[in-house]
């Protein structure tokens, strides 16, 4: 049995453990909010962008000599994985998630007899492939530090995969993020970024749709379209994954908050009883002494 | 009649009004925008959107590039990066031609593609120093 100054001592930790978690559940919701706030205001951008390049597509459909964004490059050899994780821990399951499909497309893709190269986003995931495929890391790029992410750190990296693409090192390129389903949950994600699935075109259904003119021609147009919307793509799936790393990091610290509570209360019954026992201890030997003269 | 002008950067919705013209610059010339516009799409560069309302300017934006989708009832301009032409600096964007120029210079002179663009961006950088009211380039 613990000595009454030892229980003491534990109270006093667990207590300012969970002043802790507490404090980082708030922060982790105001952060939270303004991922959300963020992540809506790119949305209408990445729309517009959806629309035009729907409607590019339909007229381009079909011609041969089309950019290797789009229509990939014709191989399915190498495989480029981009797995987005945050650069801190304390988030629960968001960065293992991540990681753990990683690691099985890496096994799966190399099982079909594929090459994978690894472009992992952010601290932890990069910490956790080092460990499992550092052979396979062509490269890697800091997340945000929970900061605000500008769309130039997805420019940035979008102009990387492309000119690597460039290059030929790679055929496919595919993107692992948590989808902020909610709050409490996130889906970790694969998403094909090149060759790029064609959104279908939301008003196909209207017949007589006014065909549109395009200036340069469609060609120059989807060119600069393509590389443009790589990057839009990872910027929402950026935002996004911050957003779920705040939601994540939120519900974890508010279970650790509640088991913090609940070891409190039990430590504070342990520590009551053990006072009581020994104050009837001290009573019984002095009714005894006293009984004995 | 009105047309919905709606000017968006990667980040946010800059600007989204109903307008009578709107005039931006593309890569082959200045379009203006018009209610009953044949739908088209086009590349922009560097320049100025201006919102026209009654004949007279109400609003100008910069972009530095990117692309507009017409029809005859909207105008969606995708900028690559929208300010407020208050909100521009001379001194920042001459910083950036410099360094522009010096990257020109130093890259390599057989990479088409790649002195294009940066030739683009040279003169979107020269094209906001003009917006932004300091000496045309």
């Amino acid at each position: 049995m613990a000595s009454l100054k030892e229980l003491r001592a534990r109270i006093g930790s667990v207590k300012s453990t969970k002043k802790i978690t507490s404090a980082m559940k708030m922060v982790a919701a105001a952060k939270l909010r303004r991922a959300q706030t963020r992540a809506e205001a790119a949305r209408p951008y990445a729309t517009a962008m959806r629309r035009m390049l729907s409607e590019l597509g339909r007229s381009a459909k079909g011609q041969s000599g089309l950019p290797a964004l789009l229509a990939g490059t014709g191989n399915d050899k190498v495989h480029l994985l981009v797995p987005m994780t945050s650069d801190r821990g304390l988030a629960g399951a968001f960065n293992a998630n991540i990681n753990r499909v990683t690691r099985n497309l890496v096994r799966r893709l190399q099982a079909e007899g594929k090459t994978v190269r690894l472009l992992p986003v952010g601290r932890k995931g990069h910490d956790y492939l080092t460990r499992e495929f550092a052979d396979l890391i062509v490269d890697h790029v800091h997340g945000s530090g929970g900061k605000e992410i500008p769309f130039s750190a997805a420019a940035e990296l979008g102009e990387a995969i492309t000119s690597r693409l460039g290059k030929g090192e790679f055929d496919v390129c595919t993107v692992i993020y948590n989808r902020f389903n909610n709050v409490m949950s996130q889906t970790p994600t694969e998403l094909q970024l090149i060759p790029l699935a064609m959104p279908e075109n939301d008003d196909a259904a209207v017949p007589d749709a006014p065909v549109y003119e395009f200036e340069p021609g469609e060609e120059d147009l989807l060119s600069r379209l393509l590389p443009r919307n790589l990057q839009v793509q990872l910027y929402a799936t950026m935002l996004e994954s911050a957003a779920g790393e705040q939601g994540a990091r939120m519900t974890a610290m508010d279970s650790a908050t509640r088991n913090a509570g609940k070891a409190i209360d039990r430590l504070t019954l342990t520590y009551n009883r053990t006072r009581q026992t020994n104050i009837t201890n001290e009573l019984i030997e002095i009714i005894s002494g006293a009984q004995a003269v | 009649m009105p047309i919905e002008v709606e000017i968006v950067s990667p980040e946010k919705v800059l600007f989204s009004r109903a307008v009578d013209m709107a005039v931006m610059p593309g890569l082959e010339g200045d379009i203006a925008a018009m209610p009953d516009h044949a739908p088209m799409m086009l590349l922009l560069r560097g320049g100025v959107v201006e919102l026209y309302q009654d004949g007279a300017v109400t609003d100008r934006f910069f972009v530095a590039g990117g692309f507009a989708d017409l029809t005859a009832t909207r105008c969606t301009i995708l900028a690559d990066q929208a300010t407020v032409l208050s909100d521009l600096s001379v001194d920042a964007a001459q910083a950036r031609l410099a360094a522009l120029e010096a990257s020109y210079e130093a890259a390599d002179k057989m990479n088409v593609p790649a002195l294009d663009l940066l030739m683009e961006k040279m003169q979107s950088a020269r094209a906001e120093i003009e917006a932004a009211g300091g000496p045309a380039a």
